[in-house]
């Protein structure tokens, strides 16, 4: 038993896991093209046949990586990215009517996240002003300079990962891959973390961590039976 | 030299000591390769790292270290690794001294247009708005020419990836730095006429006395 007080986590497999994303949902995944996004939690989405998804992410990776296999498996509805270039199956699906994609800033979308997990309605911004991503949208001015209002986002669920996960849910990020999971991890009304190792309460150090453990609500099973 | 790496080196004439740069994915990403010896230069790649640098060894790349395109890069010392907030907050908040990004197409202005044709081609925006916006000084290095069209043009017909102009324009035939006024013609290639450069432009250059060639 770990020291007395700490909420230890049990762990979900992926394929469990994926039952708590239901058809329909807003999904907020980290990564960059692939880098921080919780592949075996996509592989069970997948596997599971999850349909009509909302996805909110930094963009759709490739084909066969990452987000880009719910694309390929028909599972995105919409979604909600700054970039597809890397996803040709993302552009054809988009131009075919297929998914609605809504392109968004890349520091626009961190910073609509943000907002969602900070109880803030959302952000001002120049980014975007004069252009089409300003269509639509309030322009306010504050201290003589013109911003666009920016609304925040939330999902049902945001899948994060993660390079270590202690019993309490505690999160540590690796170099890159952290990108927007810390920012998802506050965003969304059920947090799924996917660690590539868990380890006791202690093994980190409390200045270290990335992401408070309470802010999670399901840790996966480590990646590998030994 | 190709014309890629003409342009990159000149660009990388532009990189000052103690500077905080982000290049932006495709052409631009040569410049990390071209910095003048000497000096100290901190590279961003906004997909949450400072101080990132080459391709790490065959079998020592680490899964959870690429730059914003997903190569694999190494960290050198000093470096500092952040989320997305932090990295667009370095960016729109005037902490980046320098962004060289690609383009589609360039106006009068100095304006850029670099993330979409419409109905053709749909990559999205990335973080260039934000770059464009947020970064003291913006280069655009790009081809003067797409198969022959002119890319420096009058007036955009593709969507604008910002109102702000950009700081200079480099490509294989010209340095071209926006004011006031319109182009400025500030340089030639080596060998390359003030008419050629006219010539392979739809918008009007500025010109005043000698233009020099560039230097590589």
């Amino acid at each position: 038993m770990p020291a007395d007080g700490v909420t230890v986590r049990n762990s979900l497999t992926p394929r469990a896991a994926a039952e708590l994303v239901p058809d329909g949902a807003t999904l907020m995944i980290g990564g960059f093209m692939g880098v921080g996004t919780p592949n075996r939690m996509i592989d069970a989405l997948v596997a599971r046949g999850v349909r009509d998804l909302t996805v909110i992410a930094n963009d759709t990776a490739r084909p066969g990586v990452g987000i880009g296999k719910l694309i390929s498996a028909g599972a995105v509805s919409r979604a909600i990215v700054s970039h597809i270039g890397t996803n040709p199956e993302t552009q054809r699906a988009m131009l075919a009517g297929a998914i609605e994609v809504t392109l968004v800033p890349q520091g626009t979308l961190a910073e609509r996240v943000r907002a969602g997990g900070s109880g803030l309605g959302g952000v001002l911004t120049a980014t975007g002003l004069g252009t089409v991503v300003a269509e639509g949208k309030t322009v306010v001015k504050i201290g003589g300079r013109e911003f666009l209002v920016e609304e925040a986002l939330r999902a049902t669920v945001a899948l994060v990962a993660a390079r270590s996960a202690d019993y309490a849910g505690n999160l540590v990020y690796s170099l890159t891959a952290r990108n927007f999971n810390p920012l998802m991890a506050m965003a969304a009304d059920t947090v799924i973390a996917e660690p590539n190792e868990i380890v006791p309460v202690g093994v980190l150090a409390p200045d270290v961590i990335h992401t408070p453990g309470v802010l999670i609500d399901h840790v996966v099973e480590r990646p590998l039976p030994l | 030299m190709d014309f890629r790496d003409r342009i990159a080196r000149r660009v990388a004439r532009e990189l000052q000591d103690n500077t905080l740069v982000n290049l932006g994915i495709g052409l631009p990403t040569l410049v990390a390769r071209c910095v003048p010896p000497g000096l100290r230069v901190y590279f961003q790649s906004e997909n949450g790292i400072i101080g990132f640098g080459a391709r790490p060894p065959e079998g020592m790349e680490d899964i959870h270290l690429t730059d914003a395109g997903g190569a694999f890069v190494s960290a050198l010392p000093g470096a500092a690794a952040f989320d997305s907030a932090m990295s667009f907050a370095l960016i729109r908040g005037g902490h980046l001294d320098m962004t060289v990004l690609g383009g589609l197409q360039v106006d009068r202005h100095g304006r850029l247009a670099n993330w979409m044709i419409p109905g053709q081609l749909i990559p999205g925006m990335g973080g260039a708005m934000d770059l464009v916006g947020g970064a003291r000084r913006v280069i655009v290095a790009m081809t003067h020419t797409q198969k022959g069209t002119p890319k420096i043009v009058p007036d955009l017909t593709l969507p604008a990836t910002s109102l702000r102009p950009a700081t200079l324009i480099v490509t294989e035939m010209a340095v071209i730095e926006p004011g006031p006024d319109g182009l400025i013609l500030r340089e030639r290639a080596p060998g390359v006429s003030i008419d050629a450069v006219r010539r392979a432009t739809a918008a009007d250059l500025l010109v005043a006395g000698d233009i020099p060639e560039m230097e590589f």
